[in-house]
């Protein structure tokens, strides 16, 4: 851990930040997420470190809480994602054959349509809760892990030690869990950071449409899309939360890269 | 005398290591090397994986791969110190007055482009030769080289000759711009030993022919016998022993030298067989899925308990396929697979695991044999548990067992396999197939990876281990030292038939059918001379020509 650059250390900080936020949210925020402590649009003030918002909650506690919803999702649909993409995905590679093509053909096939699209249509006749939010971003997304999964497990499969292992009997289960899996970690893992990010974009997205986090709920994008109109009387209160999507974006990038470098490096990572 | 064509003095040679987890430091990985080549004389280096012998060669056209650097010393090149010229006479002599042939041709040779393109090109470049007469040298040197149709075959693509053929295309690519020194780095090293010896002669008869001076570079010290005037002998960077060819082969001085000579020379008496076969193919046919040929036709073998069969034969013999048959992972399509008085299913999948665990493997890569995320213990612990349901110390106590019975002590079994040598991870290969308690154990070309001396040990630890377990070994190989060295039967094969199968003294004694014939008299010997006896005596060629 001696020689992380300069990127990644910047990258690990603010992460980290984002996510101690996101944890200690009730300790931090000086206010209630709901309250209304003041006037409409204040600017920022020794009260009200980044003002109100547009019906005069302290946007700083908003932030804070909001950040917290926000991350949680992306992190539990993450997690969904990446547990079923690449089961699914070492397991058709593992299976081959007819397994194989139709769980990969039918992903090609919920590929096909565009995932925001997807995402709107089932969220407009589904009950939009948080865990329903998370299911099915979750879920769309895990067609994204199953391709590398796969692609990477394909290698995998034909080394020798994993006939080794058929022909010892061992069971499937055995083979995605214990024989491939610990062999494709790396790419899966850097490529977890990425996705990561794709999830908070993802949740804000639809938070801005109005079919992610329901009101009086905070999030990321819900508070762009409560305080957009305030941008043209020169509030910059929308531009506060879209901050903090890109400066989380780019810390976790700096991390994932860092990550990927090592993996992939010949020089070391797998030994 | 005149002056050397080649002077080497001191020469270092250095490289950046970046092991993980620590900062990036520098290597020397020769150290401090000298020697002299007259024109038209041939220098042979030798020595194991890792000796710096490809190192060293390249340092004669003033380069170094990857990260390695010429640290010191001097490289002379028909009175001129390279390491001290510029870049663009250093160029002038690459191409031009040293040339080098790889390994591999078919990953050297640009497989877009015809053959006469590239092998004109150094030449053409170099403003040797015109075009025109550059092609007809060409021409002129496929013809030298034994090469079919050398008029037309320039015109041919890499992939449309074959491997044997291809390394002879490059060799004259080699010789086309008239150099004064080739390279040769290991130019028959991936061939059949058939295949081999005609290579070796044609590359012998165009250094005599045109007069160049060469430095042969390989591990077999019996091919560099065949080629060389001189022997350098090489390991970790560092001159072992250095003198005329007649002294190397037959009055080695070092004890490195003593060792490399009287390599494979282990003495196995070959056991009779008893009444009862452990496994016997029988009538067996296959062929891949897809495919419209056989594979194998009609194959008879049986091989007894607490012995060696080997198959032997050249690449595409279907000697490998015969081991997928027989461990199922390529149902037969005629025929059927007796082991132990009951026959085999043919599907792996549908054998119980009985069946599995007394039928164990080893494979010829014991790198990707084994799971690199997984440590010694676990991977040797693993058929322990699986097929005895050992658990925690007892498993751990038998582990070491194990381990010490292929001779690796304490501190083996919490290592990862990245951590252990060539040997060591075929030996824990060898130590996983044990742990089964396996009637037979198909051993897949396991010794063709290693180096000579490393490869002597395996064996000579697969023989003591079966006087032990009284395990049977079928044994695939296209080394036919290692046969002479192991078995107790022998099948020969041959485009998928077996040529000739019995007893070791049997198929090994005259009178031979001309395959078996032209496989046994290919084995380099270590004698001066027995190239041109060889050429002599031949009643066929070989199947790569």
């Amino acid at each position: 851990m001696k020689n992380i650059p300069v990127s990644a250390l910047i990258g690990l900080f603010f992460t980290a930040l984002y996510f101690l936020g996101a944890i200690f949210a009730p300790l931090l925020a000086p206010y209630g997420m709901a309250e209304v402590v003041g006037d409409v649009w204040e600017p920022s003030s020794a009260d009200y470190l980044l003002g109100t918002d547009n019906i005069g909650r302290d946007l700083l506690s908003r932030m804070i809480y909001g950040g917290r919803t926000t991350i949680f999702i992306a992190t539990v649909a993450t997690i969904i994602s990446f547990t079923t993409g690449s089961i699914l995905g070492i397991f058709a590679a593992v299976a081959g054959g007819w397994v194989d093509q139709t769980l990969s053909r039918f992903v090609d096939l919920i590929m096909s349509i565009p995932t925001l699209i997807f995402a709107l249509v089932v969220l407009s006749v589904t009950p939009v809760t948080v865990p329903m939010l998370i299911l099915v971003m979750g879920l769309l997304d895990s067609t994204r892990v199953f391709r590398l999964a796969r692609a990477v497990a394909v290698d995998i499969e034909v080394m020798d030690f994993v006939e080794a292992a058929r022909l010892r009997g061992e069971r499937t289960v055995w083979i995605i869990f214990r024989e491939i899996l610990p062999n494709a970690l790396s790419p899966l893992v850097a490529e977890m950071g990425l996705r990561f990010i794709f999830m908070v974009l993802f949740v804000s997205t639809l938070s801005f449409l109005g079919l992610g986090v329901q009101p009086p709920e905070a999030d990321w994008g819900g508070i762009v899309k409560e305080n957009k109109d305030g941008i043209v009387y020169g509030i910059p209160a929308a531009l506060i939360p879209a901050f903090a999507i890109a400066t989380l974006a780019i810390s976790v990038n700096l991390v994932a890269d860092w990550v990927l470098n090592r993996t992939t490096s010949l020089k070391g990572g797998r030994g | 005398m005149s002056e050397p064509l080649l002077k080497v003095r001191d020469l270092k040679i250095g490289a950046t290591v970046y092991p993980p987890g620590e900062k990036p430091h520098d290597i020397e990985i020769v150290h401090g090397v000298s020697f002299d080549l007259m024109p038209g004389k041939v220098l042979g280096l030798i020595g194991e994986s890792g000796a710096g012998k490809s190192t060293i060669g390249l340092s004669s056209m003033a380069y170094g791969r990857g990260g390695v650097k010429i640290t010191g010393g001097e490289v002379w090149v028909n009175g001129r110190d390279i390491l001290q010229s510029k870049l663009s006479d250093i160029r002038k002599l690459r191409g031009g007055e040293v040339t080098y042939v790889s390994q591999s041709a078919a990953a050297s040779f640009n497989p877009a482009k015809p053959i006469m393109e590239q092998v004109v090109e150094a030449a053409v470049e170099q403003g040797k030769f015109s075009r025109k007469n550059a092609e007809a040298r060409a021409r002129a040197l496929f013809d030298k080289l034994g090469l079919p149709d050398p008029d037309n075959i320039g015109e041919r693509y890499p992939h449309q000759v074959s491997g044997g053929q291809l390394q002879r295309c490059m060799t004259a690519l080699a010789l086309c711009p008239e150099p004064d020194l080739v390279v040769f780095d290991e130019p028959t090293t991936a061939l059949d030993v058939t295949t081999q010896i005609d290579v070796l002669m044609a590359i012998k008869e165009a250094i005599r022919d045109t007069g160049v001076a060469a430095l042969y570079i390989t591990h077999d010290l019996a091919v560099v016998a065949q080629v060389s005037d001189d022997i350098m002998v090489l390991r970790q960077g560092e001159t072992v022993e250095y003198g005329p060819v007649n002294q190397i082969i037959n009055e080695p001085q070092e004890e490195y030298t003593q060792a490399l000579v009287s390599v494979r020379s282990i003495d196995h008496e070959e056991k009779a067989p008893t009444e009862e076969p452990v496994l016997s193919a029988r009538n067996v046919t296959a062929r891949y899925s897809g495919t419209k040929f056989d594979v194998l036709h009609n194959v008879n073998v049986d091989l007894y308990p607490g012995q060696t069969l080997a198959v032997v034969g050249e690449s595409g013999s279907g000697k490998s396929t015969l081991a997928r048959v027989i461990t199922g992972l390529l149902p037969p399509r005629e025929g059927d697979i007796q082991f132990a008085g009951r026959t085999l299913s043919p599907d792996f999948k549908n054998r119980t695991r009985e069946d599995l665990r007394e039928l164990q493997m080893i494979y010829q890569m014991a790198d990707v044999a084994m799971n690199p995320r997984q440590t010694v213990g676990t991977i040797i612990g693993r058929p322990l548990e699986f097929y005895f349901g050992l658990r925690g110390a007892e498993k751990r106590k038998r582990i070491q067992e194990l381990l010490d019975e292929i001779e690796l002590g304490d501190g083996f079994i919490d290592r990862y396999p990245a951590e252990l040598s060539g040997g060591q991870k075929q030996r824990v290969c060898i130590a996983r197939a044990l742990a089964a308690k396996p009637k037979v154990i198909i051993c897949d070309e396991v010794t063709s990876a290693l180096d000579p001396l490393v490869a002597d040990g395996i064996l000579k630890l697969l023989l003591n281990l079966q006087k032990i377990e009284d395990v049977a070994y079928l044994f695939i190989t296209h080394d036919l030292a290692t046969v002479k060295a192991i078995s107790d039967n022998i099948a020969v094969m041959y485009k998928g038939k077996v040529q000739r199968y019995g007893g070791k003294t049997e198929v090994l004694s005259p009178p031979f059918d001309d395959y078996t014939d032209l496989l046994l008299s290919s084995v380099p010997e270590m004698k001066l001379g027995w190239l041109e006896e060889v050429i002599a005596n031949r009643k066929m060629e070989s199947a790569g020509n």
